[in-house]
């Protein structure tokens, strides 16, 4: 008796699928070693291992609103570990030679043109988050020999090129809300090496530092880490959220609809900087 | 000529100690330059680094902190995320750097200044 067809079709297929296996099979053995099947996958794919490109949050105009009053100083603290953690910004004790990104002062350091001395008792003892504004029209960048900080053209936050930062400090002269710091001495041995993160650098001896609205962060699709800590925070205690932040060139972002809805201020106006830090009181 | 004997007395043994760096090493063992190549990935980003990879780390360094455009495309059409920390140092690659850059750059006495501010990956402490 001759091979039926159904019998033929069975040995052809089992055939073709071992003439198929044998070159995937090789490949997966040649050069592979090391690898897991995953990572297998993406090299076949001419991907390079443990790349995931996250879809970047990207605004014409990113600013940040502070809601004072949901801010306490539990927020302020956890804000503030959480930032110069991972940006590995040093502690340094001395106040002279101390880093800071993001801090919290009181009402008359912070909205130091619209202070008097009966202002409301609890404005006196809330803590005020104070960073970089991000101005519209910074002066430091202004003021930059190098062009070492410079306004993003894309979404407006005002960045530093370590690179090129060469210390003369005009910046921090022009900076009219103390957001930038020089680094006196070397950042590095106040940096805990176990705790340091190692996707982001440290900064040397002998160049300014501030904080950078977390653009690493957006660049993976994240919201800025303070502002992440703040709401998850503010959401434990069942408050507002205390910092919120978005595009202001949206109409319909979370940040436009509260400074529509609630009296802000900005700090020190009358300089025309432009902040694009908003404070609801 | 004058003094002739001193003269010539004298540039002999000026010529010999200024070619004293040549014959103080002369039959000193070359130094072998011991640099690993990463075990896992095969292709680095672009080929020809050994000469070039500053230029490209330049590129790298301008494109994202002053255009934020943070990947790069190499010339197979593979995607790369721009990063000295988290792309050339990354485990499957260069995870040393005792290993890889300073072994060209301490021959030549090459001192960049990359790791004042970028951090190596941690190397296990080994004694030797």
């Amino acid at each position: 008796m001759g091979v039926d067809r159904r019998k033929f079709l069975k040995i052809a297929g089992i055939s073709a699928l071992g003439v198929a296996a044998k070159p995937a099979a090789s490949v997966f053995a040649k050069d592979m070693g090391s690898f897991t099947p995953s990572e297998t996958i993406l090299h076949l794919f001419d991907k390079p291992l443990g790349f995931a490109p996250g879809q970047a949050l990207t605004a014409t105009r990113w600013a940040m609103v502070v809601n004072v009053k949901a801010v306490d100083e539990e927020i302020a603290n956890a804000c503030q570990a959480a930032c110069h953690k991972i940006h590995n910004v040093p502690d340094i004790e001395n106040p002279k030679h101390e880093i800071k990104w993001i801090w919290s002062d009181n009402y008359e350091n912070v909205f130091t043109d619209q202070e008097h001395e009966l202002i409301m008792d609890d404005l006196k003892e809330l803590p005020f988050l104070s960073l970089c504004n991000h101005c519209y029209d910074p002066p430091c960048v202004r003021v930059c020999p190098t062009k070492a900080t410079f306004k993003r053209e894309t979404d407006g936050i005002v960045v530093m090129d370590m690179h090129r930062c060469i210390g003369c400090r005009f910046c921090m002269a022009a900076c009219p809300y103390g957001s930038r710091s020089f680094n006196w001495v070397d950042p590095r041995e106040y940096i805990n090496e176990e705790e340091q993160n190692m996707d982001y650098p440290t900064r040397m001896k002998g160049v300014v530092e501030k904080c950078n609205f977390c653009a690493e962060l957006l660049a993976e699709g994240r919201i800025p880490r303070c502002v992440e800590v703040a709401q998850e925070l503010s959401r434990e205690k069942g408050k507002e959220p205390a910092l919120v932040f978005g595009d202001l060139d949206d109409p319909d972002s979370e940040v436009r609809k509260l400074l529509r809805s609630r009296y802000s201020l900005r700090r020190k106006p009358t300089l025309g900087t432009n902040p694009n830090v908003y404070y609801i009181v | 000529m004058y003094d002739g004997g001193k003269v010539i007395t004298g540039l002999i043994i000026g010529v010999i100690l200024l070619a004293l760096p040549l014959w103080w090493n002369l039959g000193a063992e070359e130094k072998k330059l011991d640099i690993k190549l990463p075990k896992k990935e095969k292709k680095c980003v672009e080929a020809n680094m050994r000469p070039n990879h500053m230029q490209v780390l330049d590129l790298w360094r301008d494109s994202v902190v002053r255009t934020a455009n943070r990947y790069y495309i190499n010339e197979n059409g593979r995607k790369f995320e721009m990063s000295l920390q988290k792309t050339c140092m990354s485990e499957n690659c260069h995870a040393r750097k005792t290993e890889f850059c300073d072994q060209c750059h301490d021959y030549t006495a090459v001192e960049p200044y990359c790791w004042d501010c970028h951090i190596p990956p941690k190397e296990p402490k080994e004694t030797m």
